[in-house]
C-alpha cells in the first residue's frame, strides 16, 4: 500500500515536471494539448464539487454492471451450449473465438441504428463487446475439469443435475472466475466505446464534453477516473473472492 | 450371488482386437476378490464395465439378478486417484455420497463419523484435502465409499500411487475393515503380493486370451503374514503364472 502510493507520487511528480519542462519551459506543447496535474486537479474539484462526477460514475457503473450481467447471462449459455455440443463445438466456436476478436466500437453503428441514442444501444454494445469472452471461458472452464471428479460422483449414483451442482460447477469455479474477471473488464471497455457515442450521462460523454470544450485536463480526470473504477471492482471484488477460493482449495 | 459376469466381451471401436472376451466370473456375497495381470491386459476395462462406465460389446453383467446399465451408487469405486473434492473438506467428502442418496444431515453425521473412525481419520475430520497426505485421502476415499454401503465395493489399484511403507499399512487396514464389515470387494491390482495378502479368490486374466486363464483360492487363515512360508509359495506360484502370460 505504501509502494503504491510512493509510486504514485513518484509518477505525479515525474507528470508535473516533465509538464514544467515541455509546455512551460521549452514550449514543445500548447497548454491546451497537454494535462497537468493541478488542471486535472482543478477539473476535479469543478466537476466533483457539483456532483455531476458522481452522477456519471454511479451512471456509468449501474449500466456497466447491468451490461455485464445480461453479458454474463448470454455467455454462460452460450458457452454451455457449446461445451454441451460437439457439432457446435467443432462449427460454432471457431466463429466465437473469431466475433470475440472485433474491437467492440465495432458493434457501434449496429446498435446505433437498431436502438437509437439510447441506454439500450449502449448495453447491446457491452453485451457484444463481452459476452462471446465469456462463453469461450465456460467453455474452457467445463473442459478442464478433471475426469475422474465426474466419474467418482456417477459410480456414486449422482444424477446429471446433482453432477452439474455438486461437481462440475464447483470444479469449474476457479476458471469461470477468472473468465467472469476478463469478462467485465471487456465490459468496461466496452461500455465506453458506447457511451462516447450517445448523450446521456456517463463517464464517456463526460469525456466527450472535454473534448467539445477542448479542455483536456476533464478528458484526462475522466480517464483516470475510468482506470480508477477498473482497479477498484478487480480489487474490491473478483481479487478478494478469487484469493479465498484458492487458498481454500491449497492452490495458493 | 453376488455379480454375475455372463461371457463379457469388449472390443473398441475401429478395432478387431477384443480388449476383454469369454469373461465369466462370479462373484459371492462378501467375497474379496482380487484380478490381477500384466499392465494392458484389460483390468481397468473390467472394472469400468462392471461400474458401469463402459458398457460391455457382449455379454451380460448381473448384480443380484438386476442387468447392470449404468453407473449407480450400488457398486461404488475407488479409484487409484483418489477423486476427493478439493472444494469439500474431508468430512463433507465422506458425506458427499449420502447428500447424492438424499440421507437426512443427522444420518450423514453419524455414519461419516462412524466410517472415518473406521479409517483413523476422526481427528481431520475438518481437514481440506490438501492438508492430509495421499495415504490419508486414500483413506478418506475408502471412509467415502464404505459409507455408501454398496453392494459390490470396486478399488482399481487403489494403493499403487502411494509409497511402499503407506500402501502396505493401508492393505492391513483393508483387511481388517473387510473382516469387520464383511463388504463384497472386488479388487484391482498388479501387485500379486497385495492379492494374495487380501483376497479369498484370485482372478489372472491374460493379455494373450484377453480373458480369464486361472481362478486361485487362497486358503490362508487372516490375518495373514507376508513372511510365512505359504504365503511366499503361493505368492511365488501365482507371480509365475501371470508372467507365463506375458507376451
Amino acid at each position: 500500500m505504501i509502494g503504491t502510493i510512493l509510486l504514485l507520487l513518484i509518477l505525479i511528480a515525474l507528470w508535473q515536471g516533465g509538464y514544467w519542462l515541455c509546455v512551460d519551459l521549452l514550449g514543445w506543447w500548447k497548454p491546451y494539448a497537454m494535462p497537468s496535474p493541478q488542471g486535472v486537479g482543478l477539473s476535479l474539484i469543478r466537476l466533483g464539487g457539483n456532483g455531476s462526477l458522481l452522477r456519471a460514475t454511479a451512471n456509468s457503473l449501474l449500466r456497466g454492471l447491468t451490461g455485464y450481467a445480461l453479458a454474463i447471462v448470454v455467455g454462460l449459455m452460450l458457452g454451455l451450449l457449446i461445451n454441451r455440443s460437439s457439432y457446435l463445438q467443432k462449427h460454432l466456436k471457431p466463429l466465437v473465438l473469431g466475433v470475440q476478436t472485433l474491437p467492440s466500437v465495432c458493434w457501434v453503428p449496429f446498435s446505433i441504428l437498431w436502438f437509437g441514442l439510447s441506454t439500450s444501444a449502449i448495453l447491446f454494445v457491452v453485451i457484444m463487446g463481452s459476452a462471446f469472452g465469456i462463453a469461450l471461458s465456460v467453455d474452457d472452464a467445463l473442459q478442464n475439469i478433471q475426469p475422474i471428479y465426474q466419474k467418482s460422483a456417477l459410480t456414486m449414483g449422482a444424477t446429471r443435475l446433482q453432477l452439474y451442482r455438486y461437481v462440475i460447477f464447483p470444479a469449474a469455479l476457479p476458471a469461470l472466475l477468472s473468465g467472469l474477471k476478463q469478462g467485465w473488464s471487456f465490459a468496461w471497455r466496452a461500455l465506453m466505446s458506447g457511451e462516447v457515442m450517445t448523450t446521456s450521462i456517463g463517464l464517456g460523454q463526460t469525456l466527450i464534453t472535454g473534448r467539445d470544450l477542448a479542455d483536456i485536463n476533464q478528458v484526462m480526470l475522466v480517464m483516470l477516473i475510468i482506470v480508477l473504477v477498473g482497479i477498484l471492482i478487480e480489487r474490491c471484488f473478483f481479487s478478494i473472492f478469487e484469493k479465498k477460493l484458492l487458498k481454500k482449495r491449497g492452490l495458493v | 450371488m453376488a455379480l454375475h459376469l455372463k461371457n463379457i466381451s469388449k472390443y473398441y471401436e475401429n478395432s478387431r482386437e477384443p480388449v476383454l472376451q469369454n469373461i465369466n466370473l462370479t462373484i459371492q456375497s462378501g467375497e474379496f476378490v482380487s484380478i490381477v495381470g500384466v499392465s494392458g491386459c484389460g483390468k481397468s476395462t473390467l472394472l469400468n464395465l462392471i461400474a458401469g462406465l463402459e458398457k460391455p460389446t457382449g455379454g451380460e453383467i448381473l448384480l443380484d439378478n438386476a442387468p447392470v446399465t449404468g453407473p449407480g451408487a450400488d457398486r461404488v469405486v475407488m479409484f487409484q486417484e483418489h477423486g476427493l473434492y478439493p472444494w469439500l473438506n474431508v468430512i463433507e467428502n465422506v458425506k458427499f455420497g449420502m447428500m447424492l442418496a438424499g440421507l437426512s444431515k443427522k444420518e450423514q453425521e453419524t455414519r461419516a463419523l462412524y466410517y472415518l473412525d473406521m479409517v483413523h481419520l476422526t481427528e481431520y475430520r475438518d481437514y481440506p484435502i490438501h492438508q492430509i497426505s495421499g495415504g490419508m485421502r486414500q483413506r478418506t476415499a475408502l471412509a467415502r465409499a464404505l459409507a455408501l454401503d454398496a453392494k459390490l465395493l470396486l478399488m482399481d489399484e487403489p494403493f499403487s500411487a502411494l509409497d511402499k511403507q503407506t500402501s502396505n499399512h493401508l492393505r492391513e487396514e483393508l483387511q481388517r475393515i473387510w473382516m469387520e464389515t464383511g463388504k463384497t470387494i472386488l479388487f484391482i491390482t498388479h501387485s500379486v503380493e497385495e492379492a494374495v495378502f487380501l483376497s479369498d479368490r484370485i482372478v489372472i486374466l491374460s493379455p494373450t486370451k484377453r480373458s480369464v486363464s486361472d481362478i486361485i483360492s487362497v486358503a490362508l487363515p487372516r490375518p495373514r503374514h507376508v513372511y510365512a512360508q505359504e504365503f511366499v509359495d503361493l505368492r511365488h506360484r501365482i507371480l509365475e503364472e501371470v508372467r507365463g502370460e506375458k507376451i
